[in-house]
């Protein structure tokens, strides 16, 4: 479903991404970890082609991101870092125009946002204007328009970050509910997430690959049955960047 | 693409600043006709002087006001990622933006309409004159606001965005007054200052208030908004590049 191969991304002479190659499929859920600045957030803007990249391809359900974006991106649901939104509009209607930008109209478009808004728990909040909303509200919202069109692919960068305990869980929950039928991607500093949520992860530093498998391999690759051994073995500290 | 022209035409409306400009606009435009205008006193059945003389100076500082949040606020809010990543163009995600800034002047320029309704009942003027007057202003405007969205386009400090749209707006204005002119003349060759001073917007908004639609000035404002759209097309995908 979301086949990545030979991405790369400078940003002059400084190369963000090199040359990553990772395959997600349908019913798996990848965790992406890595340390800040390790390329997480720029990889997965470069999946959902929000950026291009500066060499390598992605392709989305068999269509090409750079070749063919429009038809590429109507497979994905995304959820950025920032959980942006637009604050003058209330949730519902900010999911009517997100239904209406994934082309979903009518009785279709309606029955989407009454499906988002049920499965992120956004009834209390419907009508209220999104630039009152806690933190745990709006990025709901935003998780909400990245499910509205049921997309076969989510990209979700730190879906979890901000919540509290138990939107935590919940948020978790429903990626675990969701993995089993779509191709999910998603980053997180939070290395017990991976064990709640993911089949599979891969760690990152300095736009490079350097573990890749599921989170009993890895545990068992740290030779101490800890993930947090192995992220620490694995990648650049920030005092080491100097 | 008409989703996001709706979306943006309403919150102008749910925001205060559609309502602002539009308010400063009748006011400041009739204030200046009823009085620097002299539009009682002339006696003249025309509005030429009295009231679209004074509009480049009006829009000069309310067109970057209403257009400064086109790309700035998405930039500095984040949005921009969601529009980057919906199944449409980056262009026609810049049409819609653009339009609806468009169709706000379009309803500020229509609520003058108790200044002809005026001018009618006082004398005989000519409406097609008025009409023409009236598309060369929407033009001016236009033209000013597709400067701002290009401005906007490269910053997400709306306040940078505002005194640069602001400065070059200014700048387009004054170059077509003569002792700009003449003191363009002191400091470069004749062709140069030639060259300069026919970028200057009044040479080319003045005929049209005149009743003379031309199509050298169409062709003025035209390429000048259609240069600010693309180039901002440019200037986001070359951000996200």
């Amino acid at each position: 479903m979301i086949e990545v191969s030979n991405l790369s991304k400078h940003f002059g002479a400084k190369t963000v991404v090199n040359k990553l190659s990772f395959t997600v499929q349908k019913g798996e859920v990848l965790g992406f970890l890595g340390p800040n600045g390790a390329g997480k957030s720029t990889t997965m803007r470069m999946v959902t082609g929000f950026i291009t990249p500066s060499k390598g391809d992605v392709t989305i359900c068999g269509t090409s991101v750079i070749d063919q974006p429009k038809k590429a991106k109507r497979h994905i649901g995304y959820l950025p870092e920032a959980a942006p939104l637009y604050d003058d509009m209330t949730v519902l209607d900010f999911l009517k125009f997100c239904a209406s930008m994934r082309q979903l109209h009518g009785k279709t478009g309606r029955d989407a946002i009454s499906n988002v808004i049920d499965t992120c728990f956004l009834e209390n909040v419907a009508h209220q204007s999104i630039h009152t909303l806690s933190k745990g509200y709006r990025h709901r919202t935003c998780l909400a328009q990245a499910l509205i069109h049921d997309p076969d692919v989510l990209i979700l960068d730190e879906p979890t970050d901000g919540l509290d305990p138990n939107q935590k869980h919940e948020v978790r929950q429903l990626i675990k509910r969701l993995g089993e039928t779509k191709a999910i991607l998603f980053s997180t500093h939070i290395l017990e997430e991976v064990d709640a949520t993911c089949n599979r992860a891969l760690i990152i530093d300095q736009g490079n690959i350097v573990a890749d498998g599921t989170p009993s391999e890895l545990r068992k690759q740290s030779g101490t049955d800890s993930l947090h051994d192995l992220f620490r073995d694995l990648t650049t500290k920030e005092t080491e960047q100097v | 693409m008409f989703t996001i022209f709706k979306r943006e035409l309403k919150s102008y409306f749910t925001q205060p600043t559609a309502y602002a400009v539009i308010c400063i606009f009748l006011f400041m435009s009739l204030f200046l006709t009823f009085t620097l205008g002299n539009f009682i006193k002339t006696g003249d059945a025309n509005l030429e002087w009295s009231f679209f003389f004074w509009h480049p100076w009006i829009y000069m500082l309310l067109a970057p006001a209403l257009g400064m949040r086109l790309w700035s606020d998405e930039h500095r809010s984040g949005t921009i990622e969601l529009l980057g990543t919906f199944p449409t163009t980056i262009w026609s995600a810049i049409v819609a933006k653009y339009l609806a800034a468009a169709v706000v002047w379009a309803i500020a320029l229509a609520l003058t309409y108790p200044v002809v309704i005026a001018v009618n009942t006082l004398g005989d003027p000519d409406n097609l004159t008025i009409f023409s007057s009236y598309i060369g202003s929407f033009l001016l405007c236009c033209t000013f606001l597709a400067i701002t969205c290009l401005i906007s386009a490269f910053t997400s400090d709306q306040v940078s965005c505002l005194i640069i749209s602001c400065s070059i707006c200014v700048l387009l204005v004054v170059i077509g007054f003569d002792h700009v002119a003449r003191a363009l003349a002191q400091s470069f060759t004749e062709a140069t200052t030639n060259a300069i001073v026919s970028t200057a917007v009044l040479d080319h908004y003045q005929p049209l208030l005149r009743g003379s639609v031309r199509i050298q000035d169409l062709v003025y404002f035209f390429t000048i908004i259609i240069a600010c759209l693309v180039s901002t097309s440019a200037i986001l995908n070359a951000k996200r590049a």
